[in-house]
């Protein structure tokens, strides 16, 4: 079990990484036993599984012309699907934007997801998920908020924990070292977890910081910080559910590190073979998150893998779905961008808004 | 003459003063390898070297802070903000600092400073990146504004901006970055930041604009011409200064204005505008200056971007409602 002894023993200083799995699925540790019991085990797979399969499906959305630039998940969903199983309701969520499979477990619909990257606003209504923000375009900037809603949980006396999502770019911004100050300052619940994937764009890690790594960022606020392998999802799940009691039991903020790579494109405007080998993307291919679990899995005899097809193909109708829901989404109307400016509609707005309806019954748009 | 968009105009003129002036380095997110998003700096990291052009950290607060103190250090440092959005984190170091250091040293310091902005709507993006701040500039005392329009405009400017003593803020209308094609000298020119230009001679109304909207006011032109209208443009490409002279003498001579602005209305450039066009040719006037600007709205996701971007057709509607006036 992942406990302060556990912690301890990683100090980021020493730059060692926790992981509960090699890469073939076999535990590093033969006296070690998964948190998590078979079924879960295989629940985590399956998400994992349908989260990569919606994110291909969003990708080819894309290509065919039916969605705008969408920034790939692919490689990162152990830490999302972690995430997911360890986040309750009353949580809050305060995403960066490449986090597909935990906004799922939060309760935000594909059809939301991808009516956003079609380009809609009313996509952040988030009809069915509690205290989940949106997209959060500037970089790291809502970390600090997550802070702010940290000190709200412990006046409010909240139960509740704070999951503030960044990559290793976004540990350059100030914001972030803000946020982890103000975090520490004000003891408040919020878990800090870092997506390195390695990239920021075009710009590699070595390029972004020479720290050793990402979590020892977090010491000098004082704060307990770790460097875990994104692409475990045994690891990733020990470590945020450790690090939400934490939270929950009023003992702050916590920084994890969770290391794992890009195995996509930045967006789908970009092209990573301007700026990374091959051979680069092929390390990384090894150590794959979804094939890992797979292995442990299959490893374990926990359930036959082998044949995979109907399934996806199951999720391909599923995704599809969600996909039409989001395209017959009512079109969008011209009220929809003055309405939410404020409570009450200034008196210049609605004249602002009036001018453009009279051009529209005279001139037109088209 | 070498045929460029404007992507490439801008990218001959960073080559060339890189060449010429050993002071110049250029940075920001992904400028070096990668050659910027747009690959406006493409390949010049390759020939110019990689103390001279280079990918910073993801910071755009420290991005323009450095860049203030390599200038008063003895450099002139050219900085791209990815988008205009992210000007916003920057924007600390940009009002505080950099527009203020020569008067604060009483001009013992300057900062001989270009900070290139990619600008604007109508491109599909995500929120962030389809702002128009440039009233936040121009309302900075201490700061010079351009945005060309053309790729030969684009390329004189820079190399005036890069030459010029004081921080300039470089928009680019990113809509229009590969739109236009235009023959451009490829040695050295310069064009004098502060003056506008007249694209469009006529008689019966000014239109003024800067950017990406010089293309739709072109495209309303065409409508207006096919109604016997004579109308004159005047390319402000100068946020600040502003060409007083260029609008005095149009507006003198037409008596109507209609100033085209991207960004929202409120306290934004067309406001502005207006109070110039009133004190400079104010007996001269037959309609009220009118302003066809953004709401006063968050520009809106790429769906509803149709409701909030100028078209030709709007535009030649405010015409017809000027002339008729
Ligand atoms: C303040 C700010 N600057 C620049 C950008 C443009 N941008 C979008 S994503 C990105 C890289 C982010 O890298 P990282 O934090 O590592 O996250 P990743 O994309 O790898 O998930 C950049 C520079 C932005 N969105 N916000
Ligand atoms: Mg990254």
């Amino acid at each position: 079990m992942f406990d302060k002894n556990t912690l301890d023993s990683y100090k980021p200083t020493d730059n060692k990484m926790f992981s509960r799995i090699d890469d073939e699925g076999v535990p590093l540790d033969k006296n070690w036993k998964p948190d998590l019991s078979s079924e879960l085990i295989l629940q985590s797979y399956r998400e994992m599984l349908f989260e990569r399969t919606a994110d291909y499906m969003a990708v080819s959305y894309q290509r065919q012309g039916r969605m705008f630039t969408y920034p790939p998940n692919l490689g990162q969903e152990a830490i999302h699907i972690a995430t997911g199983m360890v986040i309750k309701d009353d949580d809050w969520f305060v995403p960066a934007f490449r986090e597909l499979g935990a906004w799922l477990a939060k309760g935000v619909s594909l059809k939301e997801i991808f009516l956003y990257f079609k380009g809609n606003e009313d996509a952040s209504r988030f009809v069915n998920a509690k205290r989940m923000l949106p997209v959060s375009v500037p970089i790291a900037s809502q970390l600090v908020h997550a802070a702010g809603i940290g000190y709200a949980m412990n006046y409010l006396d909240e139960k509740a924990a704070v999951f503030a999502f960044v990559g290793d770019g976004g540990t350059s911004e100030g914001d972030f070292h803000e946020a982890l100050n103000f975090a520490s300052v004000w003891n408040a619940p919020v878990i800090f977890v870092v997506q390195n994937n390695q990239f920021a764009i075009s710009v590699p890690l070595h390029m972004q910081t020479k720290s050793i790594n990402l979590a020892i960022k977090g010491l000098a606020y004082n704060i307990p910080s770790i460097l875990v392998d994104g692409n475990d999802i045994f690891a990733m799940h020990e470590v945020i559910d450790y690090a939400r009691k934490q939270a929950i039991e009023g003992n702050g903020p916590m920084l994890i590190e969770a290391r794992t790579f890009r195995m996509g494109a930045h967006t789908t405007s970009d092209d990573p073979s301007k700026y990374r080998s091959k051979e680069e993307e092929e390390l990384w291919a090894a150590k794959d998150p979804l094939k890992r679990l797979k292995a442990y899995i299959t490893n374990n005899k926990l359930a036959d893998l082998s044949n995979e097809d109907a399934l996806i193909a199951e999720y391909k109708q599923k995704i599809d779905k969600e996909f039409e829901a989001a395209e017959q989404h009512p079109a969008y109307k011209l009220d929809d961008v003055f309405t939410h400016m404020y409570q009450d509609m200034p008196a210049e707005l609605k004249r602002q808004k009036n001018n453009l309806e009279n051009f529209m019954k005279d001139g037109g748009v088209k | 003459m070498k045929v460029m968009n404007m992507v490439q105009a801008i990218n001959d003129a960073m080559d060339i003063m890189l060449t010429e002036d050993k002071s110049v380095v250029a940075y920001g997110e992904d400028v070096g390898v990668e050659g910027g998003v747009f690959r406006v700096t493409e390949g010049l990291q390759l020939k110019h070297g990689v103390n001279r052009v280079f990918d910073s950290p993801l910071a755009e607060s420290a991005i323009a802070g450095t860049a203030l103190g390599m200038a008063i250090a003895g450099l002139k440092p050219i900085i791209e903000m990815q988008f205009d959005g992210f000007v916003y984190p920057a924007m600390n170091q940009i009002l505080s600092h950099i527009s203020r250091f020569r008067n604060r040293t009483r001009g013992k310091f300057s900062v001989p400073a270009v900070i290139r902005i990619p600008y604007g709507g109508g491109i599909n993006a995500l929120e962030h990146h389809s702002e128009s701040p440039e009233a936040y500039f121009g309302h900075t005392p201490g700061l010079k504004v351009v945005i060309p329009s053309t790729p030969y405009d684009a390329k004189g400017l820079l190399i005036s901006a890069i030459q010029d003593p004081d921080p300039v803020i470089f928009m680019e209308p990113k809509r229009i970055y590969r739109a236009i094609k235009q023959e451009v000298p490829e040695e050295k020119y310069s064009i004098p930041i502060g003056k506008a230009k007249v694209l469009q001679e006529g008689e019966q109304l000014t239109i003024i604009a800067y950017g990406a909207m010089i293309r739709e006011v072109q495209k309303a032109m065409v409508l207006a011409k096919q109604k016997d209208l004579s109308i004159e443009l005047i390319d402000l490409r100068s946020i600040w200064p502003i060409d007083r002279d260029t609008i005095r003498e149009s507006v003198r001579k037409t008596g109507r204005v209609l100033i085209v602005t991207e960004a929202a209305q409120s306290y934004g450039p067309a406001a502005e505008l207006i109070s110039i066009v009133n004190e400079e040719a104010f007996l001269s006037l037959e309609a009220p200056p009118t302003r066809l600007t953004g709401h006063d709205t968050v520009i809106p996701l790429p769906m509803g971007e149709k409701y909030y971007m100028i078209s030709p057709e709007r535009i030649m509607f405010e015409i017809e409602k000027l002339i008729r006036y």
